[in-house]
Order: structure tokens, then C-alpha cells, then sequence
């Protein structure tokens, strides 16, 4: 009990809450609760600072100009890329790939790579757990290239049904595509497992990293995964900006995503040649100041111990279901053993929708509907979920105040 | 036979009504009421083609014009929804087509309720209003 008291002093969650601006606002006339982290997490002031310091003293188009503003711009956004890289623990600087987002990260593999790599009868894994952004671009390329989709069954605790993925597994099976982090869930999936029992199929596996991101150690060497995916803004960072980490002789192979400035070698009408890595696939003018920006998101995060934001989130989460579940007519949805911050919950009578609605009402920001995830929301044979997902700023007096306010909607709604 | 109330009277009504609650629990309390106390639309009305899609809540909504009048029944599985759609309906079923076209129903926003109209794909009702608007155009078209 001491040891635990002794750690709980020395994650100073006051500290770290006053570092991002917006915790201090009101929602409808209550101090805002902010639990809906796993949609996008909060930016502290230091990301802000950098969005504003780019526009403000060095806005420059970045990488061919020659004059003092472009050179430092350069320079700024190519160390985000070396953070990345460290961040994620990567072999090569030219394997990060800045991106828009996640979406975009996996548009870019399931177009490029899988235009390059599959064909008739081929076979892309991905779970019943999936978002949509991994599901519709492996759908549009399976489609075009007559290539076939399979989908890893789940437990109804919500947990991948990893004897079911072996027997899917097979010579046909190309790419294994699934998400590290359940985002509706909150399950932690085993996707070392899954990428040897992979990689032992002579498949290539890409990561959705999205929701991990923020609350797991990602070391993507020993996790040997071929692709990683996420986004900044879930990592504290500003929108718009994504990363694809993808191993440098995969990336090598394959052709360009699109066309455009930035990603040219030379240019003629006969015919062009490609820049080389990273640049090949960074068409057009990118988010300068986004990227720059996310650089502080990462400082921000080594700064702070990653063991100690990973053990106050899970005391968080454990404290966060037993007082939700202690409310009468609740129902968890999603209660696998290995878990991030994400409640998702359904009250008895009660559509999701009228519940975030009176949440909210009194300053608590949750989330409704079905998370992007219609089909494990069919396999669920729900219509969606109440969802709280919870941040490193997160507090349990937040928690108490979200069942406080959940007793008052109930009663009011039933 | 008594003539309606204007859209614009009743639109009145209800300010006058929402301008008694103290606290927003009284607010909502109150349009959950309605949501309650709305008829349920019977199910053979509750097909495909009367569905008004919102990203969460369903809302199903089937109108008729009789003596030039235009009638309108609804229902939503979401209660909070259901109460506005409630309080939709006591403005404008029962209106010519000519004055529902006409009306901007900006009682909503007197009520504080605008957020539930807010342009997310989070419910139905802004899409609710827009077919309410097109029924009273198709009607009006028909009846020229």
C-alpha cells in the first residue's frame, strides 16, 4: 500500500493538467471533463507554442527553397522525423513516412503495396475489431485486384480468437492488417504473436497504431512488425498529421502513392523518376507547422516517465470500471483481460445518444455511436456504445464526477 | 372548423413555455417528457424508405395532406430526439405547405436546442426538418 501511495505523489497529475490550456475551460457551467482522448487527445501548451512560433517567425515552404526561412523550416521538419524514428524506435530515418493521419498511412499501403503485391485469389487478414480505415482501403484494393478479404473472429469479451487466425492462415495469405489497440474496446492485442504467426505464413503485417500510440511503449524493431500507422493528434499532437513507418526494402519496392511535387526525381514528359525514400511518397506541400509541431507532442512524452503514465492510467481504468459498473442497469461492452483507458458502456433502456447528450450537458465529454466500427458492433449486436477513454491527465475524481453525472442521466432518462 | 395556430403562435408557445425552466434539468426533463408522450409511430410506417438517417439515432418520419393541410407523424429511438421531433410537430403538422416552406423555426434556437441541430452527422433531426420542408414542396408542386 505504501509503495503504491509512494507512486501515486510521484505522478503529479496537477502539474501535468496544467500544461494543457483547454482542461481550464467550462462546459455548460461545469469545469469540462474531458473523456473522449481515444477520438483525440488534448495538446499542450508546447505543441501550441510551436504551431504559433512556425507561422509567426519562420513560415517557409520546406526543402527546395534556398533562402534563410526555408532552410530553417527544413530543418525543423526533417527532426521531427529523426524524433519519430527514435520514438518508434526505427532502423532508418527514411522508413517514416509523414503522413495526414492513419487513414492515410494505410491508404498508402493498401494502394501502393497492394497494387504492386496482390493478385487474383490472394488473401488480406484483417479482425472484426478493425476501425473503418482499416477495412474500406483493403476492400477497394481486394475488390480491384479480385483478391479475397478475411476477418479474425473475436470473443465476446472482445479479445481476437487467435486459433481461429491460425487456420486462416495460409500460402494465399499475403498481408495481415490489424489494430494494436481496439478503439471501441480498448483491448491490447497481441500483435508480436500475431506478426510471427505472420510472418511464419510468408504474410507482411501492418499495425494500426492509432490508439496505442499514446499509451504503450511502440518499439517497432522488436515488435517486427513491416507497417505501423498512427496519428498525431492522438498523441497529444496537432491534426493532420500521421506517421507510416514501413521496413526500408518493403518500402523500396514499392511504387509511388501519388503524384506530384516533392516526390520527383526528374520530370519529363517521356517519363518521370521518383525521388528516394521517405520523399518518394511525400507528394505536394505538407503540414509544415503540424509536423514541426508534433516534435514538441513527442518531447512531451519522453519528458514525462512512460512507466508512470502507463500505471496511472490503468489504476485509472480499474477504478473508472468498477465505479461505472457499480451503476445498476450497466452493461460493459468489452472486457478483455489486457486493456487501455477505454470504458465503453451501454445503460439499459437508454439509447447512447441520450446519455451522452445529458453528459454532456453537465460538462462531461464522452463519446456515442458506433466508434467507426459498425462491424464489431454487429458482431456485438449492439447499435453502438457510450464510450469514455481516458488521457494521462485523466483523474479519478473525473471519474467520480462521470458516475455522478451517468446516476443523473439515468434518472432522469428512465 | 377553427383555424390552426400560425406556426409563428404556437413557435410562441413554446418560447413562453421553455422561458419557465430555471435549470437545464427542468429543460430537458421536460423534452424527454414529450419524447415519451409522443405516439409511437405504428410499425408498419417504420420501413427503409421513412427513415431520416443520423449517424446514431434513426428517425422515421411519414406525412399526409388532407384539405390542404400537411400532417405529419414521426418517431426516433433516441427519447431527447424524439421530444424535439415532438415539439417539430406541434409547430408544423396541421400548416399549409406555403408556411411550412416559409418558416425559418427559429423558436429552436430561442430554446437553446440549437446544439442538437449543429451540422455533425450526430442526429437526425436537421435532415428531419429539410424532409419535413421537401414533403411541403413536393405537396405544394402536386397541388399547382
Amino acid at each position: 500500500m505504501e509503495a503504491v501511495k509512494e507512486k501515486i505523489q510521484a505522478y503529479n497529475v496537477t502539474a501535468l493538467r496544467n500544461k494543457f490550456p483547454v482542461l481550464n475551460v467550462k462546459v455548460n457551467r461545469h469545469p469540462l471533463v474531458y473523456l473522449d482522448n481515444a477520438a483525440t487527445t488534448q495538446k499542450p501548451e508546447s505543441v501550441i507554442k510551436a504551431l504559433e512560433s512556425y507561422y509567426k517567425n519562420y513560415n517557409a515552404n520546406i526543402h527546395r527553397g534556398i533562402h534563410h526561412l526555408a532552410e530553417k523550416a527544413t530543418v525543423a521538419f526533417e527532426e521531427t522525423r529523426t524524433e519519430v524514428q527514435k520514438f518508434l524506435n526505427a532502423a532508418h530515418r527514411e522508413e517514416i513516412i509523414l503522413t495526414k493521419g492513419t487513414t492515410e498511412s494505410i491508404n498508402l499501403v493498401a494502394s501502393s503495396w497492394g497494387r504492386k503485391n496482390l493478385k487474383e485469389n490472394d488473401e488480406v487478414i484483417i479482425s472484426t475489431m478493425e476501425h473503418h480505415s482499416n477495412i474500406v482501403p483493403w476492400q477497394l484494393i481486394c475488390e480491384e485486384k479480385k483478391a479475397k478479404l478475411k476477418v479474425i473472429p473475436i470473443s465476446d469479451e472482445g479479445e481476437l480468437d487467435l486459433e481461429a487466425f491460425r487456420s486462416l492462415l495460409s500460402p494465399k495469405t499475403k498481408m495481415v492488417s490489424v489494430v494494436h489497440v481496439s478503439n471501441s474496446l480498448g483491448t491490447i492485442n497481441p500483435v508480436e504473436e500475431i506478426i510471427e504467426m505472420a510472418h511464419a505464413a510468408g504474410a507482411v503485417v501492418l499495425i494500426d497504431g492509432a490508439q496505442s500510440t499514446a499509451h504503450l511503449k511502440i518499439d517497432v524493431a522488436r515488435m517486427n512488425c513491416d507497417f505501423f500507422a498512427l496519428s498525431a493528434h492522438k498523441v497529444y499532437g496537432p491534426t493532420g498529421v500521421g506517421v507510416l513507418y514501413g521496413k526500408k526494402e518493403i518500402l523500396e519496392e514499392m511504387p509511388p502513392y501519388q503524384g506530384g511535387g516533392e516526390m520527383i526525381g526528374e520530370v519529363k514528359f517521356e517519363k518521370t523518376t521518383y525521388n528516394e525514400l521517405p520523399y518518394k511518397f511525400e507528394a505536394g506541400t505538407p503540414n509544415i507547422a503540424g509536423v514541426i509541431a508534433f516534435r514538441e507532442a513527442l518531447f512531451f512524452l519522453n519528458a514525462n516517465n512512460h512507466t508512470l503514465i502507463h500505471e496511472h492510467e490503468q489504476r485509472l481504468l480499474e477504478y473508472a470500471t468498477k465505479k461505472i459498473s457499480s451503476v445498476d442497469g450497466i452493461r460493459l461492452i468489452g472486457t478483455a483481460k489486457s486493456k487501455i483507458g477505454v470504458i465503453s458502456f451501454l445503460l439499459n433502456g437508454a439509447h447512447p445518444q441520450d446519455v451522452g447528450v445529458l453528459l454532456d450537458q453537465q460538462g462531461i465529454a464522452v463519446r456515442t455511436g458506433h466508434h467507426c466500427t459498425q462491424p464489431l458492433m454487429t458482431r456485438l449486436g449492439i447499435p453502438g456504445t457510450v464510450r469514455a477513454s481516458l488521457a494521462m491527465y485523466n483523474t479519478h475524481e473525473e471519474i467520480d464526477l462521470l458516475t455522478e453525472a451517468l446516476l443523473k442521466a439515468k434518472k432522469m432518462l428512465l | 372548423m377553427i383555424e390552426p395556430l400560425s406556426i409563428g403562435k404556437i413557435e410562441q408557445e413554446i418560447i413562453d413555455d421553455f422561458s419557465l425552466f430555471d435549470n437545464w434539468e427542468e429543460k430537458y426533463e421536460y423534452i424527454i417528457d414529450m419524447g415519451k408522450k409522443l405516439p409511437p409511430l405504428d410499425d408498419i410506417h417504420k420501413k427503409e424508405e421513412n427513415i431520416i438517417k443520423g449517424c446514431q439515432s434513426t428517425v422515421w418520419l411519414v406525412a399526409e395532406q388532407k384539405d390542404g393541410r400537411i400532417y405529419f407523424k414521426a418517431d426516433s429511438d433516441a427519447v431527447i430526439v424524439k421530444g424535439l421531433i415532438s415539439l417539430l410537430i406541434r409547430v408544423l403538422s396541421g400548416q399549409t405547405a406555403t408556411d411550412i416552406l416559409e418558416t425559418k423555426l427559429d423558436f429552436i434556437n430561442k430554446i437553446g436546442m440549437m446544439q442538437h441541430l449543429a451540422q455533425t452527422r450526430s442526429n437526425g433531426l436537421l435532415s428531419m426538418i429539410k424532409q419535413m420542408k421537401h414533403y411541403a414542396l413536393a405537396f405544394n408542386t402536386v397541388a399547382s
